[in-house]
């Protein structure tokens, strides 16, 4: 047989098998006696590079650090940005007063009314509803381990603004006092969060086609809700209601509506970044988990329960606001990568940095007439993401 | 550490898919599961890293039952490689392996030197070092299962179960795959589809067909004409190797009867 030649050369340490004969027979290397481990050592192997270059990736302590101080600088000028022209002198003066509690001219009190009363809860909620929904987004992308999850797309937004709808219009749930409406947006926004994930899911798990078009269906089917109830109360300015329902406003932002939102949204970044490590396991699939010792199910469930709070705590003062939770988490991966805990302390920065521009634009675009929200962040967020997702390496949704 | 497991059934909706399973893996052998698509081996190793919950039955490691034991206590001894390894997330190589180090982490404890020491050690020992900050997604199929290996490894782990894990990849790669796994030392529980591989690669092989083990044994007693013909429905010639005189197998269609 004319082998022999053939046989020596594998005999060799070849380029991709290093040190290894794969023609040991295996009861000589079974007992183990005197194998050394095999190690491989890296030159031995031919790379093959199937992939880019490594990606860039920016490091998240001073990036956070830019973005705090970008939050700071941003909060002021949504209070000092607006129609009626109240000076940057006096608007920080207002400020001062009214965190120190320091005292203003009679003459002034229509003013410092909209920079304090008006403009500045508004900056801050519009500052917190962004963290929540991009903090919820990237939360809810990892659950689902699917790129076009949101809160929005989900149909959770619109589900959430049912029942806090039901409240303003209705007077439900009366009894509850403040708690009423971020109660019933809660519990509507869990109800709806429960039907798209009962409804698209099969046994071999959530496949992403159906998520989206289940998600996509219930939108419209809680829109449409949302649209007939404010249709069918009776007070003014329905159609403008709707609309703030249905793309989101935070026209209606008083101090009384911060804190329920800025603490369910604290409360909610909280836990997400103490359960990072396991939202990173969950992206990769629930058997690899399950591998490494995560159970799956319960992180899932409680994820649920978190993302229904926020959701509705955010949806119950600003309606349902779309594409921040869609966009920004994309756009922090595309920056520092899909590492949550690298993810989640920029994330929130960003979006809330980003909202807060977003409202002032929808405030002064067509002055004196204010723009839902959704619009702005639509029309600022899409070209942007577009140009963000050509230019980099992002590989989010296959290579 | 030894993996024992003793009269294991899994259900999956009301429907038994396997039954009655016994398989011993002695410290540091690897054992093998072969048997048809469909038969139930994935189920069984699902199971054993904790997928799914057993209907009946236990999987004991040295003696202690396994789903008795904490999540995270449990994947500190047993490290796996599922069959699924596709994520659309965009984690760099060192992310993935770092991911091994879950178990032994506190949820909000900071990642510790020891920890990127054994992260680092257990890429370079797969030759995995120029990939660290390489794109997992983007990665070749041998590429990434040395990745998932490197990550296993980080895990700290006595015993390792590895589902196909030579699927997808090249013939170089496969044999770099197994060979790794072997040079691992640790106890080695791994269906593969490869007969030829699991008969030059394994110390045990069991046999699954219907959700039942039908064989077992050291490979040269099990892989027998006879048993083939029976489970995969194929015909099988064994020939000696001409340099190492192991039996290899060549399939062909049964006759027609």
């Amino acid at each position: 047989m004319d082998c022999e030649g053939i046989t020596r050369a594998l005999d060799r340490p070849g380029p991709f098998l290093g040190t290894y004969s794969p023609y040991v027979r295996s009861g000589a290397t079974a007992r183990g006696e005197g194998v050394p481990p095999v190690a491989i050592p890296a030159q031995a192997t031919v790379p093959r590079t199937t992939g880019g270059p490594p990606p860039r990736r920016l490091p998240v302590p001073p990036l956070a650090g830019a973005l705090a101080a970008a939050l700071l600088v941003s909060l002021v000028c949504g209070v000092g940005l607006g129609a009626a022209g109240v000076t940057w002198g006096e608007t920080l003066r207002y400020m001062r007063a009214g965190l120190t509690g320091g005292s203003i001219a009679p003459d002034e009190v229509a003013a410092y009314t909209i920079v304090w009363e008006l403009r500045f809860p508004r900056a801050l909620l519009a500052a917190v509803v962004g963290a929540g929904l991009s903090a919820i987004g990237v939360a809810v992308q990892a659950m689902v381990r699917n790129a076009l999850a949101d809160p929005f797309v989900l149909g959770i937004s619109s589900g959430a603004a049912v029942g806090a709808n039901a409240v303003l219009l209705f007077g439900a749930l009366g009894s509850l006092g403040v708690w009423a409406l971020s109660g019933a947006a809660f519990a509507s926004a869990l109800a709806a969060m429960l039907l798209v994930y009962l409804a698209a899911r099969t046994p071999h798990g959530l496949t992403p086609l159906r998520l989206v078009l289940t998600g996509s269906a219930m939108y419209y089917g809680f829109s449409a809700i949302t649209t007939l109830m404010v249709f069918s109360a009776e007070r003014g300015e329905s159609a403008r209601s709707a609309m703030m329902w249905l793309l989101g406003s935070l026209g209606g932002a008083t101090w009384s509506s911060v804190p329920i939102a800025a603490c369910a949204v604290l409360a909610g970044l909280g836990y997400l970044l103490w359960t990072a490590r396991g939202l990173n396991a969950l992206a990769m699939g629930d058997e690899t988990a399950a591998a490494l010792g995560v159970d799956a199910d319960r992180l899932r469930r409680r994820l649920f329960v978190v993302a229904a709070a926020v959701t509705g705590a955010v949806v119950a003062v600003s309606g349902a606001i779309g594409f921040v939770g869609l966009m920004v988490p994309h756009v922090t991966r595309m920056l520092v990568g899909a590492d949550h805990r690298r993810v989640l302390a920029v994330a929130p920065l960003l979006g809330a940095v980003l909202l807060v521009w977003v409202d002032i634009v929808s405030r002064l675009l067509l002055a004196p007439v204010e723009l839902p929200v959704g619009v702005i962040t639509a029309l600022i967020g899409v070209p942007c993401f577009v140009l963000l997702m050509r230019r980099r390496g992002y590989v989010f949704g296959g290579a | 550490m030894r993996v024992d497991i003793e009269g294991l059934a899994v259900e999956i909706a009301g429907a038994r898919l396997v039954e009655d399973i016994a398989l011993r893996a002695d410290s540091g052998r690897f054992v093998g599961l072969i048997g048809p698509n469909g038969s139930g081996k994935s189920t069984l190793l699902r199971c054993v890293y904790r997928a799914l919950k057993p209907a009946a039955g236990t999987v004991r490691l040295d003696g202690d039952d396994l789903h008795a034991l904490g999540v995270r206590e449990g994947a500190r001894r047993l490290a796996a490689l599922p069959q699924e390894s596709t994520s659309e997330f965009d984690f760099t190589a060192a992310e993935v392996v770092a991911m091994g180090r879950l178990p032994h982490q506190s949820a909000a404890g900071r990642t510790t030197d020891r920890d990127r020491e054994i992260c680092a050690a257990a890429l370079a020992r797969v030759g995995g070092g120029h990939l660290a900050d390489r794109s997992f997604p983007t990665l070749s199929g041998g590429e990434k299962q040395r990745v998932l290996i490197a990550r296993a490894l980080a895990q700290e782990p006595k015993v390792l179960v590895l589902d196909e894990p030579t699927n997808h990849l090249d013939i170089a790669q496969q044999l770099e795959v197994l060979s790794l796994v072997r040079g691992a030392g640790l106890t080695v529980l791994a269906a593969l589809h490869d007969l030829n591989l699991a008969a030059t690669h394994c110390d045990a092989l069991y046999v699954i067909a219907g959700g039942r083990i039908v064989a077992s044994g050291p490979p040269d007693a099990v892989l027998t004409p006879e048993l083939l013909a029976d489970v995969f429905g194929v015909r099988a010639l064994r020939v000696p190797h001409p340099e190492s005189g192991t039996p290899h197998l060549l399939f062909d269609r049964l006759p027609a009867s």
